[in-house]
């Protein structure tokens, strides 16, 4: 065990350096909070399902007494980029489901991975979540529309937020951050088999008596691997000789199927 | 054994793609259709992005109208200058449909659009097929000798002008309704991700008299352009083309297809056509479905779009 956390403690130190700051230190709070990945780039393979990403965090200047008493807490959440999103509505129109109306956001995180030590509304109160934004009930989705009357806003808002945790995009895991020492936790966060590329923001935040102290985060990048980024790349960047490579391959698929299966 | 998809950017079940592609080219060796008809609505059901199932399934159509194609040109019943002239159609169709299908994404209307075709024409050619077979099958019962080609009628089709002469189908009709039919399936064929043997087929016997044996094989030799070309403009256009899920789907149909055509020689004419025609009614009222029944879930989320 104290081989272990010799280990963890070096990983911090080397990726402690690379961690942000915290933005504002009130007086009375000294505690700290830093956090490293056990790996800062995650690559998506053929046979990619999903996996799950640990983060060590360390907490300085910890007050024993409180510590003891589980005083502290502490969320991470694993940002993906941020993409704008059209939420859909379907309406019964001549008997049919139709999409009909429509809300615009201009800037969603494509995925939300939340780990905590407890659930989200015994830690605090929700005014300091809606302040920082923090966790998928809570998050700020700005709508391009700002005329929309506030009951669509919220109806397509929670909608948006229904879809994501569905598909597995948002989601949150209580008990994923476990404290190891006093000054030692680790957190589990779940990436979804459908997680997108690109870079993506781990963010932890300290509370303590229910008040939130400090927030520190730390970037990690997920990529296609080498065949399946050539692939995307090509499609993308040569997409005529794409296509017609894609028509050269089904007819040598299908000329050799038949050579093939047709001999007996 | 999952299967990470680059375009579609997400995780399936290799051997869940495998089967499916599989089972369609069963059917389509069976009833010597591509079999596009099949594999674009279940690639919907198993939650791949309807542009990308539609783009994928033509891609995919290709390899198994090839392999259908290679066996009718080693029997001769292939009629190249028929095929010529639906491809030129084909080509016009295809190409306005490739923009009426980006502009319907862009509106967020895709969805319905490709749902609301399939309906139509799943539906009708389903129906006229299944009423038409059960007669068939009902008279033969009786005694009666069935001929499907009626001598000596005249269509008004047959009067229009700039005729043609089609020597491998003892035909000599307008070039008109040929480039039609071509542009009009060339058309769905961009929408829906299908070939159209579903539509041609029909369309060459009942509407222009081809003869049986030559239309099916004539169907499929076109079929391959026009799926060519529709994957081509896609990828070019909307980048919809996964080449990994298309493959996985081509290997598993090009095996189907070998053994459906087997199993479809021991099956009469007016059966198989019974048969085809209960799959593609069921086909149609499984969308139909969809699209009159609550869905689960109301709301879906789409990307910004481009236009």
């Amino acid at each position: 065990m104290r081989l272990l956390l010799g280990s963890i403690l070096l990983l911090l130190a080397t990726f402690g350096a690379g961690a942000q700051q915290p933005a504002s230190v009130p007086d009375n709070n000294p505690e700290t909070i830093q956090i490293g990945l056990s790996t800062d780039r995650i690559t998506i393979t053929t046979d990619y399902s999903g996996t799950t990403l640990t983060v060590f965090g360390a907490l300085t200047d910890v007050d024993q007494q409180m510590a003891r008493q589980g005083r502290y807490d502490v969320i991470v959440v694993l940002e993906g980029p941020a993409r704008p999103v059209v939420v859909r509505r379907k309406d019964r129109v001549l008997g049919m489901w139709i999409n009909t109306q429509s809300e615009t956001f201009v800037n969603v995180p494509i995925s939300y991975s939340v780990s905590t030590t407890r659930p989200l509304q015994d830690m605090a109160q929700p005014s300091t979540y809606r302040r920082l934004s923090l966790g998928a009930d809570y998050m700020y989705m700005q709508p391009l529309d700002r005329d929309d009357t506030p009951a669509t806003i919220e109806e397509f808002t929670a909608a948006l937020r229904e879809r994501k945790e569905t598909t597995g995009l948002y989601s949150e895991l209580i008990g994923g951050v476990q404290f190891l020492s006093p000054n030692l936790f680790r957190a589990t966060l779940e990436l979804a088999p459908n997680v997108p590329i690109g870079t993506h923001r781990a963010r932890a935040f300290l509370f303590k008596n229910g008040l939130f102290i400090k927030e520190t985060s730390a970037q990690l990048s997920i990529r296609k691997s080498g065949l399946e980024q050539s692939i995307f790349q090509a499609a993308h960047e040569y997409s005529l000789l794409y296509g017609i490579f894609a028509v050269a391959l089904a007819i040598v698929t299908g000329w050799l199927g038949r050579i093939i299966f047709s001999r007996d | 054994m999952n299967i990470y998809l680059p375009i579609a950017e997400m995780s399936v079940n290799g051997l869940v793609v495998l089967i499916m592609g599989a089972a369609v080219g069963f059917l389509s060796g069976l009833f010597g259709v591509g079999g596009g008809f099949l594999i674009t609505p279940l690639l919907i059901f198993y939650n791949i992005p309807p542009a990308i199932a539609v783009a994928t399934g033509a891609n995919q159509v290709i390899a198994s109208s090839m392999s259908g194609a290679m066996a009718h040109f080693r029997r001769r019943t292939l009629d190249f200058k028929l095929a010529g002239v639906l491809l030129v159609g084909g080509i016009f169709g295809s190409s306005i449909g490739i923009v009426v299908f980006a502009w319907l994404r862009a509106l967020g209307q895709l969805d319905l659009f490709i749902s609301l075709l399939y309906v139509v024409f799943l539906g009708s050619i389903g129906g006229l097929m299944l009423v038409e077979s059960v007669n068939t099958l009902r008279k033969s019962r009786g005694g009666a000798v069935v001929s499907m080609k009626k001598a000596g009628q005249h269509h008004w089709i047959h009067k229009l002008p700039l005729k043609m002469r089609f020597r491998a189908s003892k035909l000599f009709v307008s070039v008109i309704p040929v480039l039609a039919l071509g542009a009009g399936i060339g058309f769905l064929a961009a929408i829906m991700g299908v070939g159209g043997g579903f539509i041609m087929v029909p369309a060459l016997i009942y509407l222009l008299k081809v003869p049986t044996n030559v239309v099916i094989g004539t169907s499929l030799f076109q079929i391959i352009f026009t799926a060519a070309f529709t994957t081509i403009v896609h990828a070019a256009t909307n980048q919809t083309v996964d080449v990994v899920l298309a493959f996985l789907l081509m290997v598993g149909g090009v095996a189907g297809a070998q053994y459906g055509a087997k199993a479809g020689q021991k099956l009469r004419g007016e059966q198989l056509r019974l048969l085809l025609a209960l799959l593609v009614v069921a086909v149609a009222l499984r969308l139909a479905f969809d699209l009159f029944v609550q869905p689960g879930d109301l709301y879906s989320l789409g990307p910004l779009g481009e236009f």
